[in-house]
């Protein structure tokens, strides 16, 4: 892990804007190892061309955001996330 | 922008005049330093079982050890380079092995059109395949004379300057032939599948 790490409430402002609410306190369940960790626990990478939230214990993509000029895009990869609206995806 | 208190007296380089100019892709500002982004861990590859793979749409499969792999015939490419998140460095200095090099190994088959590159950590990009040929694109190992470091894709990125540098995938392990483009990492939330600079192809569908 370096510098460029932060956690998931750097993606506070991106996901309450796709949800319409703050998501930090939701959790989410890895669909690959199956840790559960609020969304703002979550390992945030922001300095690349979107949002990647990994999960805590073994990386595995949890969450993406992608904000072009026109929309905020999202793909939720965990369980027990609500599915964001349809405009989203 | 004024720039006073120069006169014809100093013939240093002009940062931002001459060689610069017309070399900067729209919408893009010009960095000295060297940008990391990264969108997972830094994998930290041990080089004793690191391997480099040509497969999909080929007779066979070749495949390359790292040692083998630096046994490749190599180039130096000096590059300009375009991130989409807006910073273009000029006269980047790599010294790798050409794909077109690594492609003589390979039969390829002739419905072969597009690449995926893939990496260590799970990262994938498309890339239409002639964008790869004639000396474009090349598998970088050094950057500015020393070894590539891990946070800027070591021990090998591939290298696409001519296109959005989030196609020249950091920590590549190789490159699956095919005959139709399958969106990649980024591509598959809303980037350009091609991704060319000097068309701002930076979005699909925007």
């Amino acid at each position: 892990m370096d510098e460029l790490v932060l956690d998931g409430n750097a993606a506070a402002g991106a996901l309450a804007e796709i949800y319409g609410d703050d998501m930090t306190t939701v959790l989410a369940e890895c669909a690959s190892c199956g840790r559960v960790d609020p969304i703002g626990g979550l390992v945030a990478f922001v300095h690349a061309p979107g949002i990647v939230l990994r999960c805590t214990a073994c990386a595995t993509v949890m969450i993406r955001i992608v904000q072009t000029p026109s929309r905020t895009r999202i793909d939720v990869r965990a369980k027990r996330i609500p599915p964001p609206p349809e405009t989203a995806r | 922008m004024p720039q006073p208190f120069i006169t014809r007296g100093f013939v240093g380089k002009r940062q931002d005049a001459g060689g610069a100019a017309g070399r900067i892709p729209p919408g893009q500002h010009l960095v000295k330093d060297f940008p990391v982004l990264s969108a997972g861990p830094t994998p930290r590859a041990d080089l004793r079982t690191w391997t480099f793979r040509i497969e999909g749409l080929v007779k066979e499969p070749a495949q390359w050890s790292w040692d083998e792999f630096r046994e490749l015939p190599a180039q130096d490419f000096t590059k300009d380079i375009s991130c989409v998140t807006k910073w273009t460095k000029l006269d980047t200095h790599w010294r790798g092995v050409s794909v077109d090099v690594l492609l003589e190994h390979v039969d390829l088959d002739r419905s072969a059109a597009f690449v995926t590159a893939f990496s260590d950590g799970g990262y994938t990009t498309n890339i239409p395949l002639p964008e790869l040929l004639n000396g474009q694109a090349f598998v970088a190992y050094e950057y500015d004379g020393k070894p590539l470091a891990p946070e800027h894709g070591g021990p090998a990125r591939l290298v696409v300057p001519q296109l959005y540098f989030w196609k020249s995938a950091k920590w590549v392990r190789g490159l699956r032939l095919m005959e139709r483009d399958q969106p990649g990492f980024w591509e598959s939330l809303g980037y350009n599948n091609h991704g060319d600079p000097w068309k701002e192809e930076r979005y699909s569908g925007d």
